[in-house]
Protein backbone atom coordinates (compact mmCIF):
# COMPACT_ATOMS: atom_id res chain seq x y z
CA UNK A 1 0.00 0.00 0.00
CA UNK A 2 2.62 2.43 1.16
CA UNK A 3 4.94 1.16 -1.50
CA UNK A 4 2.41 1.72 -4.27
CA UNK A 5 1.92 5.29 -3.09
CA UNK A 6 5.65 5.91 -3.11
CA UNK A 7 5.85 4.36 -6.56
CA UNK A 8 3.14 6.63 -7.90
CA UNK A 9 4.79 9.70 -6.34
CA UNK A 10 8.10 8.57 -7.80
CA UNK A 11 6.54 8.30 -11.23
CA UNK A 12 5.02 11.75 -10.85
CA UNK A 13 8.40 13.16 -9.86
CA UNK A 14 10.05 11.41 -12.79
CA UNK A 15 7.45 13.01 -15.06
CA UNK A 16 8.93 16.34 -13.98
CA UNK A 17 12.01 15.45 -16.01
CA UNK A 18 9.95 15.40 -19.22
CA UNK A 19 10.44 19.03 -20.35
CA UNK A 20 14.21 18.73 -19.98
CA UNK A 21 14.24 15.36 -21.70
CA UNK A 22 12.06 16.65 -24.54
CA UNK A 23 14.38 19.59 -25.30
CA UNK A 24 17.50 17.42 -25.21
CA UNK A 25 15.93 14.70 -27.36
CA UNK A 26 14.47 17.07 -29.95
CA UNK A 27 17.35 19.47 -30.34
CA UNK A 28 20.40 17.34 -29.60
CA UNK A 29 19.75 13.59 -29.79
CA UNK A 30 17.44 13.51 -32.83
CA UNK A 31 19.78 15.71 -34.92
CA UNK A 32 22.73 13.48 -33.99
CA UNK A 33 20.76 10.34 -34.86
CA UNK A 34 19.64 11.92 -38.15
CA UNK A 35 23.31 12.48 -39.03
CA UNK A 36 24.44 8.97 -38.11
CA UNK A 37 21.47 7.22 -39.75
CA UNK A 38 21.66 9.48 -42.80
CA UNK A 39 25.35 8.77 -43.27
CA UNK A 40 24.82 5.01 -42.98
CA UNK A 41 21.79 4.65 -45.23
CA UNK A 42 20.75 5.21 -48.80
CA UNK A 43 17.11 5.83 -49.76
CA UNK A 44 15.99 4.64 -46.34
CA UNK A 45 17.86 1.34 -46.49
CA UNK A 46 21.01 0.64 -44.49
CA UNK A 47 23.97 1.15 -46.75
CA UNK A 48 27.62 1.92 -46.50
CA UNK A 49 27.70 3.60 -49.91
CA UNK A 50 27.86 7.07 -48.30
CA UNK A 51 31.17 6.13 -46.72
CA UNK A 52 32.80 5.97 -50.16
CA UNK A 53 33.10 9.75 -49.72
CA UNK A 54 36.05 9.01 -47.43
CA UNK A 55 37.87 7.71 -50.52
CA UNK A 56 37.50 11.10 -52.23
CA UNK A 57 40.92 12.86 -52.21
CA UNK A 58 39.29 16.26 -51.45
CA UNK A 59 37.59 14.85 -48.37
CA UNK A 60 40.72 13.00 -47.25
CA UNK A 61 42.80 16.15 -47.65
CA UNK A 62 40.25 18.14 -45.63
CA UNK A 63 40.40 15.59 -42.79
CA UNK A 64 44.21 15.61 -42.94
CA UNK A 65 44.29 19.42 -42.82
CA UNK A 66 41.73 19.53 -39.99
CA UNK A 67 43.75 17.00 -38.01
CA UNK A 68 46.97 18.92 -38.60
CA UNK A 69 45.33 22.23 -37.68
CA UNK A 70 43.86 20.74 -34.49
CA UNK A 71 47.07 18.93 -33.50
CA UNK A 72 49.38 21.89 -34.07
CA UNK A 73 47.14 24.46 -32.35
CA UNK A 74 46.48 22.00 -29.50
CA UNK A 75 50.25 21.58 -29.02
CA UNK A 76 50.98 25.32 -29.15
CA UNK A 77 47.94 26.08 -27.01
CA UNK A 78 48.79 23.44 -24.41
CA UNK A 79 52.40 24.55 -23.93
CA UNK A 80 51.81 28.32 -23.97
CA UNK A 81 48.53 28.03 -22.05
CA UNK A 82 50.15 25.89 -19.34
CA UNK A 83 52.89 28.51 -18.88
CA UNK A 84 50.36 31.33 -18.62
CA UNK A 85 48.20 29.26 -16.25
CA UNK A 86 51.27 28.63 -14.07
CA UNK A 87 52.08 32.35 -14.02
CA UNK A 88 48.50 33.08 -12.96
CA UNK A 89 48.25 30.23 -10.43
CA UNK A 90 51.35 31.38 -8.55
CA UNK A 91 49.67 34.74 -7.90
CA UNK A 92 46.99 35.68 -5.39
CA UNK A 93 43.94 33.40 -5.77
CA UNK A 94 41.49 36.31 -5.44
CA UNK A 95 43.73 38.91 -7.08
CA UNK A 96 42.76 41.36 -9.80
CA UNK A 97 45.23 39.74 -12.21
CA UNK A 98 43.58 36.36 -11.92
CA UNK A 99 40.06 37.73 -12.32
CA UNK A 100 40.99 39.78 -15.40
CA UNK A 101 42.98 36.94 -17.02
CA UNK A 102 40.31 34.27 -16.45
CA UNK A 103 37.53 36.58 -17.66
CA UNK A 104 39.47 37.54 -20.78
CA UNK A 105 40.32 33.89 -21.40
CA UNK A 106 36.67 32.91 -20.98
CA UNK A 107 35.62 35.43 -23.61
CA UNK A 108 38.27 34.47 -26.15
CA UNK A 109 38.02 30.72 -25.60
CA UNK A 110 34.28 30.27 -25.52
CA UNK A 111 32.50 33.27 -26.99
CA UNK A 112 34.91 34.66 -29.61
CA UNK A 113 33.92 33.03 -32.88
CA UNK A 114 33.47 35.47 -35.74
CA UNK A 115 34.93 38.38 -33.81
CA UNK A 116 38.36 36.72 -33.64
CA UNK A 117 38.49 36.51 -37.43
CA UNK A 118 37.90 40.25 -37.62
CA UNK A 119 40.49 40.87 -34.92
CA UNK A 120 43.07 39.36 -37.23
CA UNK A 121 41.71 41.02 -40.36
CA UNK A 122 42.26 44.33 -38.50
CA UNK A 123 45.72 43.26 -37.36
CA UNK A 124 47.27 41.24 -40.15
CA UNK A 125 44.82 41.61 -43.02
CA UNK A 126 45.97 43.13 -46.31
CA UNK A 127 45.41 46.61 -44.85
CA UNK A 128 45.77 45.52 -41.24
CA UNK A 129 47.37 47.78 -38.66
CA UNK A 130 50.42 45.58 -38.05
CA UNK A 131 50.79 44.75 -41.77
CA UNK A 132 50.93 48.45 -42.68
CA UNK A 133 53.22 49.30 -39.78
CA UNK A 134 55.69 46.56 -40.75
CA UNK A 135 55.63 47.75 -44.36
CA UNK A 136 55.97 51.47 -43.64
CA UNK A 137 58.27 51.41 -40.63
CA UNK A 138 60.44 48.36 -41.30
CA UNK A 139 60.00 47.77 -45.01
CA UNK A 140 58.82 44.19 -44.36
CA UNK A 141 56.06 42.79 -46.56
CA UNK A 142 54.47 39.97 -44.55
CA UNK A 143 52.55 38.83 -47.62
CA UNK A 144 55.53 38.72 -49.99
CA UNK A 145 54.75 35.04 -50.60
CA UNK A 146 51.00 35.47 -50.93
CA UNK A 147 48.23 36.37 -48.49
CA UNK A 148 48.51 33.50 -46.03
CA UNK A 149 46.07 34.89 -43.45
CA UNK A 150 43.06 33.43 -45.27
CA UNK A 151 44.58 29.97 -45.62
CA UNK A 152 46.01 27.30 -43.32
CA UNK A 153 48.81 29.40 -41.71
CA UNK A 154 46.24 32.09 -40.91
CA UNK A 155 43.91 29.51 -39.37
CA UNK A 156 46.73 28.22 -37.15
CA UNK A 157 47.51 31.75 -35.96
CA UNK A 158 43.88 32.68 -35.29
CA UNK A 159 43.09 29.33 -33.64
CA UNK A 160 45.91 29.83 -31.12
CA UNK A 161 44.01 32.95 -30.11
CA UNK A 162 41.26 30.80 -28.60
CA UNK A 163 43.27 27.63 -27.88
CA UNK A 164 45.74 29.28 -25.47
CA UNK A 165 42.94 30.88 -23.38
CA UNK A 166 41.02 27.57 -23.31
CA UNK A 167 44.13 25.83 -21.96
CA UNK A 168 44.46 28.48 -19.24
CA UNK A 169 40.85 27.87 -18.18
CA UNK A 170 40.97 24.07 -18.14
CA UNK A 171 44.49 23.72 -16.72
CA UNK A 172 44.17 26.26 -13.87
CA UNK A 173 42.09 23.94 -11.65
CA UNK A 174 44.76 21.22 -11.98
CA UNK A 175 47.47 23.70 -10.95
CA UNK A 176 45.31 24.84 -8.03
CA UNK A 177 45.24 21.21 -6.92
CA UNK A 178 49.02 21.14 -6.58
CA UNK A 179 49.74 21.18 -2.88
CA UNK A 180 52.67 23.14 -1.42
CA UNK A 181 53.35 20.09 0.81
CA UNK A 182 54.60 18.14 -2.22
CA UNK A 183 57.19 20.80 -2.88
CA UNK A 184 58.07 21.01 0.81
CA UNK A 185 58.46 17.23 1.02
CA UNK A 186 60.78 17.27 -1.99
CA UNK A 187 62.90 20.06 -0.52
CA UNK A 188 63.02 18.33 2.89
CA UNK A 189 64.33 15.23 1.19
CA UNK A 190 67.03 17.32 -0.49
CA UNK A 191 65.44 17.55 -3.94
CA UNK A 192 66.13 20.43 -6.31
CA UNK A 193 63.56 22.40 -8.32
CA UNK A 194 64.44 20.32 -11.39
CA UNK A 195 64.01 17.08 -9.45
CA UNK A 196 60.66 18.29 -8.11
CA UNK A 197 59.32 18.90 -11.60
CA UNK A 198 60.97 15.78 -13.05
CA UNK A 199 59.79 13.29 -10.40
CA UNK A 200 56.85 14.87 -8.53
CA UNK A 201 55.09 17.84 -10.11
CA UNK A 202 55.55 16.76 -13.72
CA UNK A 203 54.22 13.19 -13.39
CA UNK A 204 51.31 14.37 -11.22
CA UNK A 205 50.27 17.03 -13.70
CA UNK A 206 50.96 14.98 -16.83
CA UNK A 207 47.48 13.38 -17.08
CA UNK A 208 45.80 16.77 -16.60
CA UNK A 209 48.09 18.28 -19.22
CA UNK A 210 47.40 15.45 -21.68
CA UNK A 211 43.68 15.57 -21.03
CA UNK A 212 43.58 19.33 -21.54
CA UNK A 213 45.57 19.01 -24.77
CA UNK A 214 43.05 16.45 -26.06
CA UNK A 215 40.21 18.80 -25.14
CA UNK A 216 41.95 21.50 -27.17
CA UNK A 217 42.27 19.10 -30.10
CA UNK A 218 38.54 18.32 -30.04
CA UNK A 219 37.77 22.02 -29.65
CA UNK A 220 39.77 22.98 -32.75
CA UNK A 221 38.33 20.06 -34.70
CA UNK A 222 34.74 21.20 -34.06
CA UNK A 223 35.32 24.96 -34.37
CA UNK A 224 33.42 26.51 -37.24
CA UNK A 225 32.66 30.22 -36.77
CA UNK A 226 36.20 31.61 -36.86
CA UNK A 227 37.19 29.62 -39.94
CA UNK A 228 33.92 30.41 -41.71
CA UNK A 229 34.41 34.15 -41.24
CA UNK A 230 38.08 34.06 -42.21
CA UNK A 231 37.94 31.73 -45.22
CA UNK A 232 35.22 32.70 -47.67
CA UNK A 233 36.76 31.04 -50.73
CA UNK A 234 37.27 27.29 -50.83
CA UNK A 235 36.94 24.73 -48.06
CA UNK A 236 40.32 23.61 -46.74
CA UNK A 237 39.01 21.98 -43.51
CA UNK A 238 36.14 19.63 -42.67
CA UNK A 239 33.70 22.13 -41.07
CA UNK A 240 34.00 24.32 -44.17
CA UNK A 241 33.44 21.29 -46.42
CA UNK A 242 30.24 20.69 -44.47
CA UNK A 243 29.26 24.32 -45.08
CA UNK A 244 29.91 23.85 -48.79
CA UNK A 245 27.81 20.67 -48.81
CA UNK A 246 24.93 22.36 -46.94
CA UNK A 247 24.83 25.57 -48.94
CA UNK A 248 25.59 24.12 -52.36
CA UNK A 249 22.59 24.53 -54.63
CA UNK A 250 24.14 23.27 -57.82
CA UNK A 251 24.81 19.69 -56.83
CA UNK A 252 21.92 17.54 -55.70
CA UNK A 253 22.60 14.88 -53.10
CA UNK A 254 25.26 16.98 -51.40
CA UNK A 255 23.24 16.84 -48.16
CA UNK A 256 24.27 13.19 -47.94
CA UNK A 257 27.89 14.26 -48.19
CA UNK A 258 27.29 16.71 -45.33
CA UNK A 259 25.99 13.87 -43.14
CA UNK A 260 28.92 11.63 -44.02
CA UNK A 261 31.43 14.39 -43.20
CA UNK A 262 29.59 15.14 -39.97
CA UNK A 263 29.70 11.46 -39.01
CA UNK A 264 33.46 11.40 -39.62
CA UNK A 265 33.80 14.43 -37.37
CA UNK A 266 31.68 12.88 -34.61
CA UNK A 267 33.81 9.73 -34.68
CA UNK A 268 37.05 11.71 -34.32
CA UNK A 269 35.74 14.06 -31.64
CA UNK A 270 34.04 11.33 -29.58
CA UNK A 271 37.20 9.16 -29.66
CA UNK A 272 39.26 12.11 -28.45
CA UNK A 273 36.73 13.02 -25.74
CA UNK A 274 36.64 9.44 -24.43
CA UNK A 275 40.44 9.44 -24.17
CA UNK A 276 40.18 12.78 -22.41
CA UNK A 277 37.63 11.45 -19.91
CA UNK A 278 39.91 8.49 -19.11
CA UNK A 279 42.86 10.82 -18.50
CA UNK A 280 40.63 13.09 -16.41
CA UNK A 281 39.78 10.16 -14.16
CA UNK A 282 43.49 9.50 -13.67
CA UNK A 283 44.06 13.15 -12.85
CA UNK A 284 41.36 13.35 -10.24
CA UNK A 285 42.84 10.31 -8.49
CA UNK A 286 45.81 12.49 -7.53
CA UNK A 287 45.21 16.15 -7.90
CA UNK A 288 41.62 16.40 -6.69
CA UNK A 289 41.80 13.15 -4.73
CA UNK A 290 44.46 14.61 -2.47
CA UNK A 291 41.86 17.00 -1.09
CA UNK A 292 39.70 14.15 0.17
CA UNK B 1 65.43 33.31 -2.25
CA UNK B 2 67.15 33.59 -5.63
CA UNK B 3 64.98 30.76 -6.91
CA UNK B 4 61.94 32.68 -5.78
CA UNK B 5 62.90 35.93 -7.43
CA UNK B 6 63.85 34.06 -10.60
CA UNK B 7 60.36 32.58 -10.55
CA UNK B 8 58.87 36.06 -10.17
CA UNK B 9 60.84 37.32 -13.17
CA UNK B 10 59.82 34.32 -15.26
CA UNK B 11 56.22 34.84 -14.20
CA UNK B 12 56.12 38.44 -15.32
CA UNK B 13 57.95 37.69 -18.58
CA UNK B 14 55.35 35.03 -19.43
CA UNK B 15 52.47 37.33 -18.49
CA UNK B 16 53.92 40.27 -20.43
CA UNK B 17 54.44 38.19 -23.59
CA UNK B 18 50.92 36.75 -23.32
CA UNK B 19 49.46 40.20 -22.73
CA UNK B 20 51.29 41.52 -25.82
CA UNK B 21 50.07 38.63 -27.99
CA UNK B 22 46.48 39.13 -26.89
CA UNK B 23 46.39 42.92 -26.64
CA UNK B 24 47.97 43.74 -30.02
CA UNK B 25 44.99 42.45 -32.05
CA UNK B 26 42.53 44.20 -29.72
CA UNK B 27 44.38 47.52 -30.00
CA UNK B 28 44.69 46.97 -33.74
CA UNK B 29 40.90 46.60 -33.87
CA UNK B 30 40.48 49.94 -32.10
CA UNK B 31 42.95 51.60 -34.49
CA UNK B 32 41.50 49.93 -37.58
CA UNK B 33 37.93 50.96 -36.78
CA UNK B 34 38.75 54.62 -36.03
CA UNK B 35 41.23 55.50 -38.76
CA UNK B 36 40.48 57.30 -42.02
CA UNK B 37 42.24 56.79 -45.37
CA UNK B 38 43.92 60.19 -44.97
CA UNK B 39 45.48 59.21 -41.65
CA UNK B 40 43.01 61.00 -39.39
CA UNK B 41 40.54 59.68 -36.83
CA UNK B 42 36.82 59.22 -37.18
CA UNK B 43 34.05 57.56 -35.22
CA UNK B 44 32.06 56.76 -38.35
CA UNK B 45 32.44 52.99 -38.11
CA UNK B 46 31.27 53.07 -34.52
CA UNK B 47 28.36 55.37 -35.30
CA UNK B 48 27.31 52.91 -38.02
CA UNK B 49 26.62 50.33 -35.29
CA UNK B 50 23.58 52.37 -34.25
CA UNK B 51 22.81 53.92 -37.67
CA UNK B 52 22.72 51.07 -40.11
CA UNK B 53 19.25 49.48 -39.99
CA UNK B 54 20.35 45.86 -40.69
CA UNK B 55 22.95 46.04 -37.91
CA UNK B 56 20.50 47.59 -35.46
CA UNK B 57 17.95 44.89 -36.29
CA UNK B 58 20.59 42.21 -35.79
CA UNK B 59 21.71 43.69 -32.46
CA UNK B 60 18.10 43.82 -31.25
CA UNK B 61 17.47 40.26 -32.40
CA UNK B 62 20.60 39.01 -30.62
CA UNK B 63 19.81 40.87 -27.39
CA UNK B 64 16.24 39.52 -27.31
CA UNK B 65 17.48 36.06 -28.11
CA UNK B 66 20.11 36.26 -25.37
CA UNK B 67 17.57 37.33 -22.75
CA UNK B 68 15.04 34.73 -23.85
CA UNK B 69 17.63 31.93 -23.85
CA UNK B 70 18.95 32.88 -20.42
CA UNK B 71 15.44 32.80 -18.93
CA UNK B 72 14.54 29.60 -20.78
CA UNK B 73 17.65 27.64 -19.82
CA UNK B 74 17.25 28.53 -16.14
CA UNK B 75 13.51 27.85 -16.17
CA UNK B 76 14.22 24.47 -17.72
CA UNK B 77 17.32 23.40 -15.84
CA UNK B 78 16.85 24.73 -12.30
CA UNK B 79 13.55 22.88 -11.57
CA UNK B 80 15.02 19.77 -13.22
CA UNK B 81 18.14 19.88 -11.06
CA UNK B 82 16.15 20.60 -7.89
CA UNK B 83 13.86 17.68 -8.66
CA UNK B 84 16.89 15.45 -9.16
CA UNK B 85 18.50 16.63 -5.92
CA UNK B 86 15.33 16.22 -3.85
CA UNK B 87 13.53 13.26 -5.34
CA UNK B 88 15.46 11.51 -8.10
CA UNK B 89 19.11 11.10 -7.06
CA UNK B 90 19.39 8.13 -9.46
CA UNK B 91 18.96 10.49 -12.40
CA UNK B 92 21.82 12.80 -11.38
CA UNK B 93 24.51 11.18 -13.55
CA UNK B 94 22.23 10.97 -16.58
CA UNK B 95 21.16 14.61 -16.36
CA UNK B 96 24.77 15.69 -15.93
CA UNK B 97 25.90 13.61 -18.89
CA UNK B 98 23.12 14.98 -21.11
CA UNK B 99 24.04 18.52 -20.09
CA UNK B 100 27.69 17.97 -21.00
CA UNK B 101 26.89 16.24 -24.29
CA UNK B 102 26.77 19.48 -26.34
CA UNK B 103 30.50 19.81 -25.64
CA UNK B 104 31.17 16.46 -27.30
CA UNK B 105 28.89 16.79 -30.33
CA UNK B 106 30.18 19.67 -32.51
CA UNK B 107 27.59 22.37 -33.18
CA UNK B 108 28.13 21.99 -36.92
CA UNK B 109 27.17 18.31 -36.68
CA UNK B 110 23.94 19.18 -34.87
CA UNK B 111 23.18 21.77 -37.55
CA UNK B 112 23.49 19.12 -40.26
CA UNK B 113 20.89 16.93 -38.56
CA UNK B 114 18.55 19.57 -37.16
CA UNK B 115 16.86 20.53 -40.46
CA UNK B 116 13.86 18.18 -40.00
CA UNK B 117 13.31 19.40 -36.42
CA UNK B 118 13.52 23.06 -37.45
CA UNK B 119 11.15 22.44 -40.35
CA UNK B 120 8.55 21.62 -37.66
CA UNK B 121 9.57 24.55 -35.46
CA UNK B 122 9.17 26.96 -38.38
CA UNK B 123 5.85 25.34 -39.30
CA UNK B 124 4.49 25.67 -35.75
CA UNK B 125 6.07 28.94 -34.57
CA UNK B 126 7.01 30.84 -37.73
CA UNK B 127 10.40 31.87 -39.03
CA UNK B 128 11.43 34.47 -36.44
CA UNK B 129 15.08 34.35 -35.37
CA UNK B 130 13.77 33.97 -31.81
CA UNK B 131 13.04 30.31 -32.62
CA UNK B 132 16.79 29.77 -32.32
CA UNK B 133 16.14 29.77 -28.57
CA UNK B 134 15.61 25.98 -28.64
CA UNK B 135 18.98 25.24 -30.19
CA UNK B 136 20.66 27.81 -27.94
CA UNK B 137 19.16 26.35 -24.76
CA UNK B 138 20.88 23.09 -25.63
CA UNK B 139 24.18 24.86 -26.40
CA UNK B 140 23.98 26.67 -23.06
CA UNK B 141 23.32 23.50 -21.02
CA UNK B 142 26.99 22.73 -20.18
CA UNK B 143 27.64 26.26 -18.90
CA UNK B 144 24.35 26.61 -17.05
CA UNK B 145 24.66 23.15 -15.51
CA UNK B 146 28.15 23.84 -14.19
CA UNK B 147 27.06 27.15 -12.65
CA UNK B 148 23.83 25.82 -11.08
CA UNK B 149 25.52 22.64 -9.88
CA UNK B 150 28.13 24.67 -8.00
CA UNK B 151 25.34 26.71 -6.41
CA UNK B 152 23.28 23.67 -5.40
CA UNK B 153 26.32 22.01 -3.87
CA UNK B 154 27.05 25.04 -1.70
CA UNK B 155 23.68 24.99 0.09
CA UNK B 156 21.77 22.24 1.83
CA UNK B 157 18.73 22.08 -0.42
CA UNK B 158 16.99 19.30 1.50
CA UNK B 159 17.17 21.04 4.89
CA UNK B 160 16.04 24.38 3.46
CA UNK B 161 13.08 22.75 1.73
CA UNK B 162 12.08 20.69 4.77
CA UNK B 163 12.36 23.69 7.06
CA UNK B 164 10.25 25.84 4.77
CA UNK B 165 7.67 23.11 4.16
CA UNK B 166 7.33 22.28 7.85
CA UNK B 167 6.65 25.96 8.52
CA UNK B 168 3.79 25.73 6.07
CA UNK B 169 5.32 27.25 2.93
CA UNK B 170 3.82 26.17 -0.37
CA UNK B 171 6.07 24.98 -3.19
CA UNK B 172 6.09 28.28 -5.12
CA UNK B 173 7.11 30.06 -1.91
CA UNK B 174 9.84 27.50 -1.29
CA UNK B 175 11.15 27.94 -4.80
CA UNK B 176 10.92 31.72 -5.13
CA UNK B 177 11.49 32.95 -1.57
CA UNK B 178 13.72 30.29 -0.03
CA UNK B 179 15.79 28.57 -2.71
CA UNK B 180 16.16 31.29 -5.33
CA UNK B 181 17.64 33.93 -2.97
CA UNK B 182 20.16 31.32 -1.82
CA UNK B 183 21.05 30.47 -5.41
CA UNK B 184 21.21 34.05 -6.69
CA UNK B 185 24.91 33.88 -7.52
CA UNK B 186 24.61 30.58 -9.39
CA UNK B 187 21.54 31.72 -11.32
CA UNK B 188 23.20 35.00 -12.28
CA UNK B 189 26.31 33.21 -13.39
CA UNK B 190 24.31 30.77 -15.52
CA UNK B 191 22.46 33.73 -17.05
CA UNK B 192 25.61 35.75 -17.82
CA UNK B 193 27.38 32.80 -19.42
CA UNK B 194 24.32 32.08 -21.54
CA UNK B 195 24.07 35.72 -22.65
CA UNK B 196 27.75 35.76 -23.64
CA UNK B 197 27.28 32.49 -25.53
CA UNK B 198 24.21 33.66 -27.46
CA UNK B 199 25.72 37.05 -28.38
CA UNK B 200 28.64 35.25 -30.05
CA UNK B 201 26.95 32.19 -31.56
CA UNK B 202 27.43 31.95 -35.32
CA UNK B 203 27.25 28.32 -36.45
CA UNK B 204 23.50 27.75 -36.01
CA UNK B 205 22.37 31.24 -36.92
CA UNK B 206 24.42 31.40 -40.09
CA UNK B 207 23.68 27.93 -41.45
CA UNK B 208 19.97 28.12 -40.58
CA UNK B 209 19.92 31.63 -42.15
CA UNK B 210 18.83 33.78 -39.22
CA UNK B 211 20.11 37.38 -39.00
CA UNK B 212 21.73 37.65 -35.59
CA UNK B 213 24.59 39.97 -34.65
CA UNK B 214 27.51 37.65 -35.56
CA UNK B 215 25.86 36.80 -38.89
CA UNK B 216 25.40 40.52 -39.62
CA UNK B 217 29.00 41.25 -38.59
CA UNK B 218 30.19 38.64 -41.05
CA UNK B 219 27.93 39.90 -43.85
CA UNK B 220 28.87 43.57 -43.36
CA UNK B 221 32.55 42.61 -43.26
CA UNK B 222 32.41 41.57 -46.90
CA UNK B 223 31.76 45.23 -47.86
CA UNK B 224 33.01 47.35 -44.99
CA UNK B 225 35.58 45.72 -42.72
CA UNK B 226 35.79 48.80 -40.46
CA UNK B 227 32.20 48.49 -39.23
CA UNK B 228 32.59 44.75 -38.64
CA UNK B 229 35.78 45.30 -36.69
CA UNK B 230 34.04 47.95 -34.55
CA UNK B 231 31.11 45.58 -33.93
CA UNK B 232 33.48 42.70 -33.13
CA UNK B 233 35.45 44.75 -30.62
CA UNK B 234 32.23 45.97 -29.03
CA UNK B 235 30.83 42.47 -28.61
CA UNK B 236 34.15 41.14 -27.23
CA UNK B 237 34.12 43.99 -24.69
CA UNK B 238 30.50 43.33 -23.70
CA UNK B 239 31.30 39.64 -23.12
CA UNK B 240 34.42 40.59 -21.14
CA UNK B 241 32.49 42.98 -18.91
CA UNK B 242 29.83 40.28 -18.31
CA UNK B 243 32.41 37.69 -17.30
CA UNK B 244 34.43 40.12 -15.19
CA UNK B 245 31.29 41.18 -13.35
CA UNK B 246 30.62 37.49 -12.80
CA UNK B 247 34.05 36.92 -11.25
CA UNK B 248 33.40 39.81 -8.85
CA UNK B 249 30.19 38.26 -7.52
CA UNK B 250 30.85 36.69 -4.15
CA UNK B 251 31.04 32.94 -4.66
CA UNK B 252 29.49 30.47 -2.22
CA UNK B 253 32.81 29.91 -0.48
CA UNK B 254 33.39 33.61 -0.05
CA UNK B 255 29.99 34.17 1.47
CA UNK B 256 30.63 31.41 3.99
CA UNK B 257 34.00 32.93 4.84
CA UNK B 258 32.44 36.31 5.40
CA UNK B 259 29.95 34.75 7.79
CA UNK B 260 32.93 33.55 9.80
CA UNK B 261 32.70 29.94 8.74
CA UNK B 262 36.11 28.90 7.48
CA UNK B 263 35.00 26.05 5.31
CA UNK B 264 31.64 24.50 4.57
CA UNK B 265 30.95 21.57 6.86
CA UNK B 266 30.90 18.19 5.12
CA UNK B 267 27.13 17.88 5.54
CA UNK B 268 26.78 21.16 3.69
CA UNK B 269 27.34 19.39 0.40
CA UNK B 270 24.86 17.25 -1.39
CA UNK B 271 26.23 13.71 -1.68
CA UNK B 272 27.54 12.77 -5.08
Amino acid sequence: MRRAGAGRAGLLAAAGLLPFAAVVVLFLLIPTVVVVVGALSDDGRPSLSGLTAFGDPTVLRAFARSTWLSASTAAIGAVVGALVAYAVATGAPDGVLRRVVTSACGVLAQFGGVTLAFAFIATLGVSGVVTLWLRDALGVDVFANGVWLFDMPGLVLVYTFFQVPLMVIVFLPALDGVRPQWREATVTLGGSTWQYWRHVGGPLLAPAFGGSALLLFANAMSAYATAAALVSQGAPIVPLQIRAALTSEVLLGRADLGQTLALGMVVVVVAVMVAQALLQRRTSRWVAGSAR
Amino acid sequence: MSGRSRLQVLRWVVLALAAAFFLVPLLAMLDFSTRTPTGGRSGEDWAALLDSPPLVRAILASVQLAALTAVAVIALLLPTMLLVTLRLPWARRTVELLCLLPLAVPAIVVVVGIAPVYAWVTYLLGGSSLTLVFAYVVLALPFAHRALDAGLRSIDVLTLVEAARSLGARWPTVLLRVLLPNLRGAVLSAAFLTVALVLGEFTFASLLSYDTLPVAINAVGKRDAGVSVAASLASLLVAFVLLLALSLLPGPGERARRRGRLRPSPTFRSPR
